[in-house]
């Protein structure tokens, strides 16, 4: 029910025809969404639609191509490197994300508690969040260097080690330092985002059970980790999504090296469309990814609609 | 605080807290301690003797000397920060309209459009580069700022709505009622009622966006090509690197300077900014 808005004024300009259709809710809903729909309808809606037709056609850079199926799909799915990028990247998103769910986890509970400087602490946290991933990550490789390398200088000098070690150039040592550089710059989403979930439980909570005689692991199990649960999973399933088509960290560390060992979906889409040019079967890599995050994103809007219900 | 012995808290508290401050700047320490380093001390051997990796006794300004002369540095610079305002100002204005819409009035679909939008939020880059590459180029904006000042609010508009809505949710409806009772129409209700009780979450929205179009890299990559174009993000990594040389001089004071408007932008709003961070995620 639309209250008509009556003039008490005698002095007040007659109502102007646009104004009086922006009086209709459904009319002026309408005009401020338009920006919104035709930005995201003309580079996102139209370009997913245009990967779908270019992951069905042998199109190069330059060249319109013909249709031909599933013919890139089988392609890909026949292509050991891709195989490989497909195994990493579940790797690199499984072992990430229970890492970064531990040590942010850790460091939220660490950051809850009242101590001198806590606000500038929680300001030096992000940093690594808010730093231009590329940038960060090239002082990471500098400090993975084969021949100047401030981490083998490091252990060498604490005794860890006796010779170096090559951190990127052997495949298996490559693969863990990005996922290094990753959890690093991930924990800190996870410490705050969690932060402002722990800070919305009530210490009374916490109280009660400690007077009932709860130790503290059994106070955090039964009490803190069901409460901070809801925040837990969008977090993770917003994170998931994130590294699972993450693309700068090992763009800058490996470039998808040593001899394509680390690659993820979306570096080895990168080399095949814009590197060697072939954009349809990049298409097809990048499109890859798609039910897998379409199934996370499913997830989350059914976890987000319970959670609402509720 | 933990209860108990001393002993205890320095070993669940200020030790782990220690380790974790440690692990998460020492990256920037290093990159702050390469950028003003000489190259003679820079490419010593890790082995060799009497080397101490944390501490120069000869800083050197040359790094930052070679970025400004030698490369186009000072335009990347700018183009970065061009298109960071022009993507965040352009995705506020998209964002504020729709979570307006979205939150407050009542329309068709006003439903499954929110969750479009939110599925869109989820949408990561690297889904989409290559047929949006062949688009900009259909469009005749490869190369430009343009490119990227029309895409980035692709991924910015849908979290500016989703955290505007959650903002303008919490002002009353009878605020605007009152307005309108005294003859306001919806369009100046809007405009001189709600918005203004929103700043900050409009302050929130606009220094994440800000943040996240200084960070963005793929796009940046892909749509454009000549040196003087770049960004801050896309010059470092391709110009200051030949073949497999890295100048890890200037590629550091690069990333150190890259790294400063958006670390200013940052400590100026940190309340805003962690607010905006949980608030994305809540929703």
């Amino acid at each position: 029910m639309a209250v008509t808005a009556l003039s008490t004024y005698g002095d007040l300009p007659p109502a102007r025809p646009r104004r009086r259709l922006f009086e209709d809710e459904r009319w002026l809903a309408m005009a401020l969404l338009v920006p919104t729909i035709v930005l995201l309808g003309l580079f996102i809606a139209y370009p997913f639609v245009r990967g779908i037709l270019l992951a069905v056609t042998d199109s190069r850079v330059g060249v319109p191509g013909q249709f031909v199926g599933f013919a890139n799909f089988e392609k890909i799915w026949n292509d050991s490197i891709f195989r490989t990028a497909v195994y990493n990247t579940f790797l690199y998103t499984g072992v990430t994300t229970v890492f970064k769910l531990a040590l942010g986890l850790w460091l939220a509970m660490l950051l809850n508690r009242n101590f001198r400087g806590k606000a500038l602490t929680r300001a030096f946290i992000l940093l690594p969040f808010i730093i231009p991933t590329v940038l960060s990550t090239f002082a990471w490789k500098w400090m993975f260097d084969p021949t100047f390398s401030v981490l083998n200088w490091l252990m060498y000098h604490l005794g860890l080690i006796s010779s170096r070690i090559n951190w990127l150039g052997d495949p298996d040592l490559a693969m863990i330092s990005i996922i290094i550089v990753n959890v690093w710059r991930g924990v800190p989403f996870f410490a705050i985002s969690l932060l402002a979930g722990l800070q919305t439980i009530s210490p009374e909570l916490n109280e009660a059970a400690a007077i009932d005689g709860a130790r503290p692991w059994q106070r955090f199990w039964y009490v803190t980790w069901p409460l901070l649960l809801p925040v837990t999973m969008v977090v993770v399933l917003f994170s998931v999504i994130q590294t699972f088509a993450d693309f700068q960290i090992v763009y800058v560390m490996t470039g998808g090296g040593p001899a394509n060992a680390t690659h993820l979906f979306a570096t080895y889409a990168y080399q095949i469309g814009i590197g060697t040019g072939l954009l349809s079967e990049g298409a097809a890599i990048s499109l890859a990814m798609f039910p897998i995050l379409f199934l996370v994103v499913i997830i989350q809007l059914l976890y987000i609609r319970r959670v609402e219900v509720r | 605080m933990i209860e108990g012995a001393l002993w205890r808290k320095w070993v669940f508290f200020y030790i782990p807290l220690a380790f974790f401050l440690v692990f998460l700047l020492f990256p920037f320490y290093w990159m702050v301690i390469t950028s003003f380093r000489p190259d003679g001390e820079l490419y010593r051997p890790w082995n060799s003797v009497n080397y101490n990796p944390f501490w120069t006794w000869k800083p050197t300004l040359d790094h930052i000397r070679y970025l400004f002369e030698e490369t186009l540095f000072a335009s990347w610079l700018w183009n970065t920060t061009f298109i960071a305002l022009m993507s965040t100002a352009i995705s506020l204005v998209c964002g504020v309209f729709a979570g307006y819409a979205l939150s407050r009035l009542s329309f068709p679909f006003a439903g499954s459009l929110g969750t479009g939008i939110f599925i869109t939020y989820l949408v990561p880059q690297t889904l989409l580069f290559i047929p949006l590459a062949e688009i900009i180029r259909n469009y005749h904006l490869g190369d430009t700022p343009w490119s990227l000042i029309l895409t980035y609010p692709t991924f910015l508009i849908p979290f500016c709505t989703w955290l505007m809505m959650g903002y303008f949710k919490a002002v009353p409806k009878e605020l605007e009622e009152c307005a309108r009772i005294d003859g306001a129409s919806r369009w100046q209700a809007m405009i001189h009622i709600v918005i203004p009780v929103a700043i900050p979450g409009i302050l929130s929205a606009g220094i994440f966006a800000f943040t996240l179009s200084w960070n963005e890299f793929i796009y940046a990559l892909v749509f454009l090509s000549s040196p003087g174009q770049k960004t801050v993000p896309v010059g470092v990594t391709s110009e200051l690197i030949r073949g497999d040389v890295f100048f890890w001089g200037p590629l550091m004071a690069g990333a150190l300077l890259g790294s400063i408007p958006v670390a200013v932008a940052y400590s100026f709003f940190v309340e805003h900014y962690v607010s905006g961070l949980t608030g994305s995620v809540k929703g």
